[in-house]
């Protein structure tokens, strides 16, 4: 049998890309909702605030005009509703939203 | 070329051979003058490396990784606690898979404060996932930091080349100077696979959660536990990459041949004496002596601690009558750690030889031709047991 003669085939190298931590949605306590009444470029439907997309951490919220967040990896560290200058965004409950997601 | 030259200019020339291009060192004691003659041959113009002179040895070590992440050839050397200062970055440079190659000079670790020669230092580093090779003279010194560089890079795992502080580094003899051309054919350019290359990022080594994962391609990812086994089983599979380059070395180079146990008076011995460094070569003229006297004994000199040997120790000696282990190091509260790894290389076998263990030498303690023939004389008996702890050569108490 050929022996082999591959060495280091499993190191920890990643690329930049979302996801590359693990689907980090899973760790969220608190879940940012942005409500569109507030929030600035959804309320004057033009490319202005985006101080959440700026803010967070992970790059999970896009620069549209209603900011939408990916659940699948926002951790919900809470930065974004900080930083939001109306207060649209506030951190509720993850288990009442899945509570509200079985009903 | 031969010239007469200290262990520490051997070790020197040898990584100017390997046209390192990156050192770093931290100058002050416990290092040695190995890193001082690397930077007079870096500002001299003979070395087209880049010498990053640092404030520690923890330091020196995460400039070498660094470097080596780059994609750089890159060379460290320390002694004693210099070496336990780098421990963290010691464990970080084997998981990284980074071909960093160093030079321990073997001295004792304080407390209390001690320079002189024992392989305390490196022993206790064993388990850092680094490859341990011990040069016996300073033809090996030379020789086995070429050979260091190749398998470092082969087999992507940072190599040790450790040898006798005082009784090698600093004193002087002959030794053969290859030719440049001949190691650029033994020794060709570093090209990694993977290196920091700021056209395409990545991340090397960041938190490795315990399961694997799916990477951005949507590949599986190692885990943690993926990532050490593989380190683990290329350790293992180093010992033929060790092997071959054994053979292409004394091929090339015509010296060498002998990659994980040196013998003499080896193959008529019923006893053997064990050992690592420059102590297998003193031992040498003891075996002459007792030879005269009817002990047939023979002295072995283990090249490589880690991976060990253990295929090779059990192949060599297993048919033996009694071994007998000179260590310069102690498990503290247990016994030598080179006595009990052997042990345990024999335990398979149903025919085995006594093994005795006697630790000597520690702090640069003298060790006295007499005194090693009278422990060889007092061990090599058939009525001879194993131990299972050492015995004590040149203790005054």
């Amino acid at each position: 049998m050929e022996k082999d003669k591959t060495f280091a085939n499993r190191k920890s190298h990643s690329e930049p890309g979302p996801g590359d931590g693990g689907r980090t949605g899973s760790w969220r306590v608190l879940r940012p909702v942005i409500d569109p009444e507030k929030c600035i470029p959804a309320k004057t439907n033009k490319k202005a605030c985006f101080s959440c997309w700026i803010f967070c951490p992970d790059g999970v919220i896009t620069k549209t005009k209603l900011p939408v967040i990916d659940y699948e990896y926002c951790k919900g560290c809470g930065i974004c509703a900080e930083e939001c200058p109306t207060g649209a965004i506030t951190m509720v409950e993850e288990t009442l939203v899945i509570m509200e997601e079985e009903k | 070329m031969h010239i007469i030259e200290s262990g520490n200019v051997a070790a020197a020339l040898g990584v100017k051979l390997a046209e390192a291009s990156v050192i770093a060192a931290y100058p002050i004691t416990p290092q040695t003058p190995l890193t001082e003659k690397l930077s007079e041959l870096v500002d001299a113009g003979e070395m087209n490396a880049q010498y990053i002179p640092v404030e520690s040895e923890h330091s020196a070590l995460a400039v070498c990784i660094a470097a080596s992440s780059a994609g750089s050839r890159a060379f460290t050397a320390t002694s004693a606690n210099g070496l336990l200062y780098m421990n963290e970055q010691l464990h970080w440079a084997a998981g990284a898979r980074l071909p960093i190659v160093m030079c321990v000079v073997n001295r004792g670790i304080g407390a209390p404060w001690t320079v002189w020669n024992d392989h305390q230092d490196s022993i206790s580093q064993r388990d850092t996932g680094w490859i341990q090779l011990y040069a016996c003279d300073h033809q090996q010194i030379l020789d086995t930091v070429l050979k260091a560089f190749r398998l470092a890079e082969t087999v992507s795992v940072p190599v040790m080349v450790c040898y006798d502080g005082y009784i090698l580094s600093h004193t002087y003899m002959p030794f053969e100077l290859p030719d440049a051309e001949m190691v650029r054919r033994f020794l060709p350019p570093f090209a990694p696979e993977y290196f920091l290359d700021p056209k395409c990022p990545k991340n090397l080594n960041t938190v490795t959660l315990p399961d694997i994962r799916p990477d951005v391609r949507g590949n599986t990812a190692p885990g943690y536990m993926e990532i050490r086994h593989n380190l683990h089983m290329d350790m293992r599979k180093s010992m033929d990459v060790i092997s071959d380059i054994e053979i292409e070395f004394k091929e090339i180079f015509g010296r060498g041949g002998y990659p994980f146990i040196e013998p003499y008076r080896v193959n008529d011995a019923d006893y053997v004496a064990v050992c690592m460094g420059s102590l297998s070569y003193h031992l040498r003229d003891v075996i002459d002596m007792l030879r005269k006297e009817g002990i047939a004994v023979g002295a072995a000199g283990l090249r490589v601690y880690r991976p060990f040997p253990d295929k090779a120790v059990a192949d060599a000696f297993s048919h033996k009558k009694g071994l007998i282990v000179f260590e310069k190091a102690l498990s503290y509260g247990n016994q030598g750690a080179l006595f009990a790894d052997i042990k345990a290389a024999l335990y398979a076998k149903t025919d085995r030889p006594f093994v005795r263990n006697y630790i000597l030498g520690l702090g640069g303690r003298e060790i006295k031709t007499t005194e090693l023939a009278d422990a060889l004389r007092n061990s090599c008996k058939p009525s001879s047991a194993t131990t299972d702890r050492p015995e004590w050569i040149g203790l005054k108490m």
